[in-house]
């Protein structure tokens, strides 16, 4: 069989447009249907941290270390302690994160007292608005994740984060944060930081869930976020924080 | 004479059109090709539904829900050490956890002949959470450990399970 020059073109085109109208298609519609029985759509999760409870034993530190394998030196959760002169100076230390709590304190008459941080799982998050790929996102949950394999490791969400919350994996060389133990919460444990902390300062909550305690803390308590003035959207609640914790 | 020279006929002018837009068409072609091509490259480079939720690849959430569990959580400890459970129930550490004390064992309670959890370092363990420190909120029970226990472990007069005497 001949196949002439005009054949040739005339086939190939039309599998050409063959072609990429099935890669289109497939594209569109290739999302795989949820069969689970978590449902992400039924979740919104935040944090709720009572400073009058915690004694910054660095239990959290150590259980978000050993439960996602955070490379020494580097922290997904941190205690950091306050000392707060009179005239609202705060000094702040946080000796390797507080991994093995703290040493006593050695100053007097001052205004004393433990912070937890850990990313705040802001709805508005910056990290998010400037990541070039979308290999950071809010999930449908309220979760702020990286996708280690999409990550390009450029650094704009480390310098984005108001908080200092995420850094770069020495190892993997992409940016690594809090996941809120996204793979505890989602079998219905709580997160490894939570599990730990022997006075309840700090509590995993599901706004949407009506019968989470959330509702009745936020209701009865004075609360707050940090740097609100920033219009992150954060999820991570303080009870009773001082005006000098940045 | 001139007018009706170059007055052509309707079916000729159908195809004097095509004719003399071959210019047009050939790289028409070029670009209905090169989309195309762009449309399968595209299809083929970006991952599978992504931007179903949002800007990102969906299948991400399953990867970083499948990463291993390593501590197990208090109620799996409960089901087996009731002993423990029972006299922690009764003390002042009934809501620290199991773990708090005793590390990661979700490898223990998954197959405890063959993890056998080694006893936490009571020396170290106690003070970290008992140590006295003036940003410690007042009403946790503090000790300066050095004075208090005289130099012997604290478990040679409290039991961990329930620290009263
Ligand atoms: C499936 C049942 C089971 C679960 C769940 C379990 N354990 Fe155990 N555990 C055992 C058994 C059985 C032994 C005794 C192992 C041996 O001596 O061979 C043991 C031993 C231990 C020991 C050592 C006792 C000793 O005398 O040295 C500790 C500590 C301990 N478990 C703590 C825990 C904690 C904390 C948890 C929760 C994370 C837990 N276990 C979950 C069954 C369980
Ligand atoms: C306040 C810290 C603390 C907590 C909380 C705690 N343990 Fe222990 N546990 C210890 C220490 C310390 C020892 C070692 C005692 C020793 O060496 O005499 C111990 C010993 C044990 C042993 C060995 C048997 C024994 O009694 O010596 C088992 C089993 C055990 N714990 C299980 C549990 C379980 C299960 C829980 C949760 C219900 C739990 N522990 C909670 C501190 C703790
Ligand atoms: C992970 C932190 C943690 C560790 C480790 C820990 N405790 Fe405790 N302990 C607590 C908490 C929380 C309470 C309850 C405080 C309260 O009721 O306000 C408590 C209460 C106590 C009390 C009772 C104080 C009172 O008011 O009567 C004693 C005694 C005590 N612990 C001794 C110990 C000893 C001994 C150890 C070491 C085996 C130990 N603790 C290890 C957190 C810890
Ligand atoms: C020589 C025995 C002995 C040793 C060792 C000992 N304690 Fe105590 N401890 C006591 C007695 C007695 C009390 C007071 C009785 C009570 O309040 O229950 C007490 C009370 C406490 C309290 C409660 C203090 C308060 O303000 O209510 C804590 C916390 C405590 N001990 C921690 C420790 C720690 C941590 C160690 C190890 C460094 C330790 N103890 C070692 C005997 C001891």
């Amino acid at each position: 069989m001949e196949i002439s020059r005009r054949d040739l073109f005339t086939i190939g085109g039309k599998l050409l447009v063959l072609a990429s109208a099935g890669a289109t298609l497939e594209q569109i519609t290739g999302a795989e249907p949820a069969t689970e029985a978590y449902k992400m759509a039924d979740h919104w999760w935040g944090m709720i941290v009572d400073i009058d409870k915690c004694i910054g034993c660095g239990n959290c530190v150590r259980a978000c270390s050993n439960e996602n394998h955070v490379p020494d030196g580097y922290f997904r959760t941190w205690v950091e302690r306050y000392q707060v002169t009179e005239d609202q100076q705060p000094q702040v230390d946080s000796p390797n994160g507080a991994i093995d709590g703290f040493p006593p304190s050695t100053h007097t008459g001052v205004k004393s007292f433990f912070v937890p941080k850990l990313c705040n799982q802001c709805a508005h998050s910056p990290c998010v608005q400037v990541c070039p790929v979308g290999a950071t996102f809010v999930s449908p949950d309220g979760v702020v994740l990286v996708d280690q394999s999409y990550c390009l490791g450029c650094r704009y969400c480390v310098q984005a984060c108001p908080y200092g919350c995420r850094y770069l994996h020495p190892d993997t060389k992409t940016v690594d944060k809090c996941t809120l133990c996204y793979h505890r919460i989602t079998q219905g444990l709580t997160t490894a930081c939570c599990e730990n902390c022997p006075t309840g300062a700090r509590q995993l909550v599901d706004f949407k869930n009506p019968k989470d305690p959330v509702h009745e803390f936020l209701r009865h308590n004075k609360v707050q976020i940090l740097k609100p003035y920033m219009a992150t959207g954060a999820k991570v609640y303080y009870k009773d924080l001082d005006g000098s914790v940045r | 004479m001139l007018h009706t020279a170059y007055r052509p006929e309707k079916e000729m002018g159908l195809r004097r059109i095509f004719t003399d837009s071959g210019h047009l068409v050939r790289p028409a072609v070029v670009l209905i090709a090169a989309l195309g091509i762009f449309l399968i490259i595209r299809a083929l480079v970006i991952p599978k539904a992504f931007g179903q939720y949002g800007h990102y690849r969906p299948a991400a959430l399953m990867e970083i829900r499948q990463r291993p569990i390593v501590y197990a959580g208090q109620d799996q400890c409960v089901m087996c050490h009731d002993d423990e459970a029972k006299t922690r129930a009764a003390g002042k550490h009934a809501h620290v956890a199991c773990e708090a004390c005793h590390g990661p064992l979700a490898s223990h309670a998954n197959d405890p002949a063959a993890h056998v959890p080694k006893l936490p370092d009571v020396a170290n363990l106690c003070r970290r959470c008992h140590e006295k420190d003036a940003a410690k909120p007042p009403g946790f029970p503090q000790v300066v450990t050095a004075e208090h226990s005289g130099g012997m472990t604290c478990n040679s007069c409290h039991q961990p399970h329930n620290p009263h005497l």
